[in-house]
C-alpha cells in the first residue's frame, strides 16, 4: 500500500474544463456536486483507500521567524499567489495506477450544467517510511 | 450494559478517592482504568451495587499503579492504610471537579478534554475520535491538563462562569464520531445544575435543550444546513422545548439575569412561534439589547442586527448593520440577507458569495454558495 495526496487547487491548476464558478450554477448542481463528492469519500471508505479529507480556507497568513525575542513576522494573504491550495484526499492503495484512476473519479465531479468540470487534480505520492528489509531480491 | 449509568458514576467514584488521599492524577487514570473493566465485564457480569464496584475497583487500580511506583516507599503509608468504603458527600465532589477541570489556569482545550474525561467518564479515545486528533495527541493533553492542576487544592471553591464556557464549547461542537458531544454537554450540564443552583447554569441548560430540540429539523437528508425560517417545525422535540422554557422561567424568576439566559430567551421566542412568520422579533430585539449590555459583544450586536431587520424592515436592519466593523465573522451574510430583504438581488448575490468565501465551515459555506447561486439563478431567468 502507498498513500498518495490528491491536490486540489483554487489556483494554480490548469482550467478545468468545464470551468465556472460555484456560485453561477443552480443550487441543485450544487448538491449534486456534493452528494457526489460525499459518495465518492463514503466508497473509498467501504474499499478502505480512504485516509483522510479536508478543506481549506482560501485565505491565509505567511508567516516567518524574525530572531529572537521578536514576534514572527506575517504577511499576506496575497492576491498574486500563484498556487493556493483549496483541500486535499488523502488515499492509501496499491498503486500509482489506483491513485490515478481515482483521482480521474473525483475530477468528473459534476459541475454546470450537470457535466463534469474535469479539474485538473495534483496527484503526490507520500514519501515512504523506510522498510524494515532494505536488502530485497526483488529490487 | 448502560454506559450512560456508568458514566454518570465517574465523578462520585473520582471523588471518593481523591478524599481518600489519592492525588487527582493518579486518581483519574485509576477510575478510568475501572472504567475500561467495567466495559469489559459487567456485560457478562453486572455488579449488584454498580458504584461500590467502581470504587473498588478503582481504589484497586491506584494502589497497583501506586505500589509500581517508583515512588512506592514514599507512600506506603497511604498503601497500608485500607479506607472504610463509607458514604462520600458524592454531590460537593461532583460540583468540586468541575471547578478543577474547568480551573482558569487550564486552556480551553484542555480544560474540554479533561471534563470529558474527569467528569464525562469518556475515554481517551472517544474524545480523540470526536475532535478529530490522534488518541496520543489528546491523552497528551489530558496528562499536561492534569499536571497544570496538580497543586489546585481540590476543596477549593471554583468559578461556575468558567465551567459554563467549557460546557457551552462541547455542547456547540455538535457531533463527529460516535460520541454525541451535544448530548454529553446537556448530561453534563444537567449533573452540574443538580449539584449547584445558579441561575446561569439553568440558563445554559435551557438554551441547550432548546437549541438540541431543533436539531433534527437542523439539517436536510444531504446534509445541508436548513436554516431557522425554513425548518420543518413539526419536527422540533417539543418536550425539550417545553423542559427548556420551565428551567428558563425558573432561573428569570430569580431576578439574577445573565448572558446564557439571555441567548435561552431568544431561543425560546424562536420556539414559541407556529410559524416562521409568527414570530415575535421585537421582543427578540429587546433581548439583544439585553444581551449586548450584559457582555458588549459585537457578535451579538451582529445578531441584532437582523432582528432588528424582521422587526422593522430590511432597511432598519441595514442601518443597525452600518455601525458595525466589516470585518466581523458572518458580517457578509448578515448584509447578504438584508439586502435580499431589502430587494437588492444583485447585491444579495455578490454579498453571500463573499460571505461563502470566508465561511470558518463547509456546511456554511455550502449553504451560503447555494444562496449566491440561487440569487444568480433567478436574476439570469
Amino acid at each position: 500500500m502507498a498513500k498518495y495526496l490528491l491536490l486540489k487547487h483554487y489556483r494554480g491548476a490548469p482550467a478545468a474544463v468545464n470551468d465556472v464558478p460555484m456560485d453561477k450554477w443552480t443550487p441543485e448542481e450544487i448538491s449534486a456536486h456534493l452528494r457526489y463528492m460525499n459518495e465518492f469519500a463514503a466508497r473509498l471508505e467501504k474499499t478502505g483507500e480512504f485516509v483522510d479529507g479536508q478543506a481549506l480556507a482560501p485565505e491565509g497568513t505567511f508567516v516567518r521567524y524574525d530572531g529572537e525575542g521578536r514576534p514572527p513576522v506575517t504577511d499576506g494573504p496575497f492576491a498574486e499567489t500563484k498556487d493556493l491550495i483549496a483541500g486535499w484526499m488523502v488515499i492509501d492503495v496499491d498503486s500509482y495506477e489506483r491513485a490515478i484512476e481515482l483521482a480521474g473519479e473525483l475530477s468528473a465531479a459534476p459541475g454546470a450544467g450537470g457535466k463534469p468540470i474535469h479539474e485538473w487534480l495534483e496527484v503526490r505520492p507520500f514519501l515512504a517510511a523506510t522498510p524494515t528489509i532494505t536488502e530485497c531480491p526483488h529490487r | 450494559m448502560n454506559e450512560a449509568l456508568l458514566r454518570s458514576l465517574t465523578p462520585s467514584v473520582l471523588g471518593i478517592l481523591v478524599r481518600r488521599g489519592a492525588d487527582f492524577a493518579a486518581a483519574e487514570d485509576a477510575v478510568q482504568d475501572a472504567l475500561v473493566e467495567a466495559v469489559r465485564v459487567w456485560p457478562a457480569d453486572p455488579p449488584r451495587d454498580a458504584k461500590g464496584w467502581l470504587v473498588t475497583v478503582a481504589w484497586r487500580k491506584f494502589l497497583d499503579a501506586t505500589r509500581a511506583d517508583a515512588a512506592r516507599r514514599r507512600r506506603e503509608d497511604l498503601v497500608d492504610e485500607e479506607p472504610a468504603p463509607g458514604p462520600a458527600p458524592t454531590v460537593d465532589d461532583t460540583l468540586q471537579l468541575y471547578f478543577l477541570c474547568a480551573h482558569p489556569s487550564l486552556t480551553p482545550s484542555s480544560a474540554v478534554a479533561l471534563t470529558l474525561r474527569a467528569v464525562g467518564g469518556l475515554t481517551t479515545r472517544q474524545i480523540a475520535q470526536a475532535y478529530l486528533v490522534p488518541e496520543a495527541t489528546m491523552a497528551q493533553r489530558v496528562s499536561r491538563a492534569k499536571r497544570t492542576v496538580s497543586a489546585v487544592r481540590f476543596d477549593q471553591p471554583g468559578d461556575v462562569t468558567t465551567v459554563l464556557r467549557v460546557l457551552y464549547l462541547v455542547f456547540n461542537e455538535g457531533y463527529s464520531g460516535d460520541v454525541d458531544l451535544a448530548a454529553e454537554a446537556i448530561r453534563l450540564t444537567r449533573q452540574l445544575a443538580a449539584a449547584i443552583d445558579h441561575p446561569e447554569v439553568a440558563g445554559l441548560l435551557a438554551l441547550m435543550l432548546l437549541h438540541h430540540a431543533r436539531r433534527a429539523a437542523r439539517t436536510a437528508p444531504d446534509g445541508s444546513l436548513v436554516p431557522l425560517a425554513e425548518q420543518d417545525r413539526g419536527r422540533w422535540d417539543t418536550e425539550l422545548i417545553a423542559e427548556g422554557v420551565e428551567i428558563l422561567q425558573a432561573a428569570l424568576a430569580r431576578d439574577r439575569l445573565g448572558e446564557f439566559q439571555a441567548q435561552a430567551a431568544i431561543a425560546a421566542l424562536h420556539a414559541d412561534a407556529p410559524t416562521a412568520e409568527e414570530t415575535d422579533w421585537v421582543q427578540i430585539v429587546e433581548w439583544y439589547d439585553e444581551l449586548a449590555r450584559l457582555t458588549d459583544s459585537p457578535v451579538v450586536r451582529l445578531n441584532r442586527a437582523v432582528a432588528v431587520g424582521e422587526a422593522d424592515g430590511p432597511r432598519a436592519g441595514l442601518a443597525a448593520l452600518a455601525a458595525l466593523d466589516d470585518s466581523l465573522p458572518r458580517h457578509a451574510a448578515v448584509a447578504a440577507y438584508l439586502h435580499e430583504r431589502d430587494g437588492d438581488l444583485a447585491t444579495a448575490a455578490r454579498l453571500y458569495a463573499e460571505a461563502a468565501h470566508k465561511a470558518p465551515n463547509l456546511a456554511e459555506r455550502d449553504h451560503l454558495t447555494r444562496q449566491a447561486a440561487r440569487l444568480n439563478a433567478r436574476r439570469c431567468h
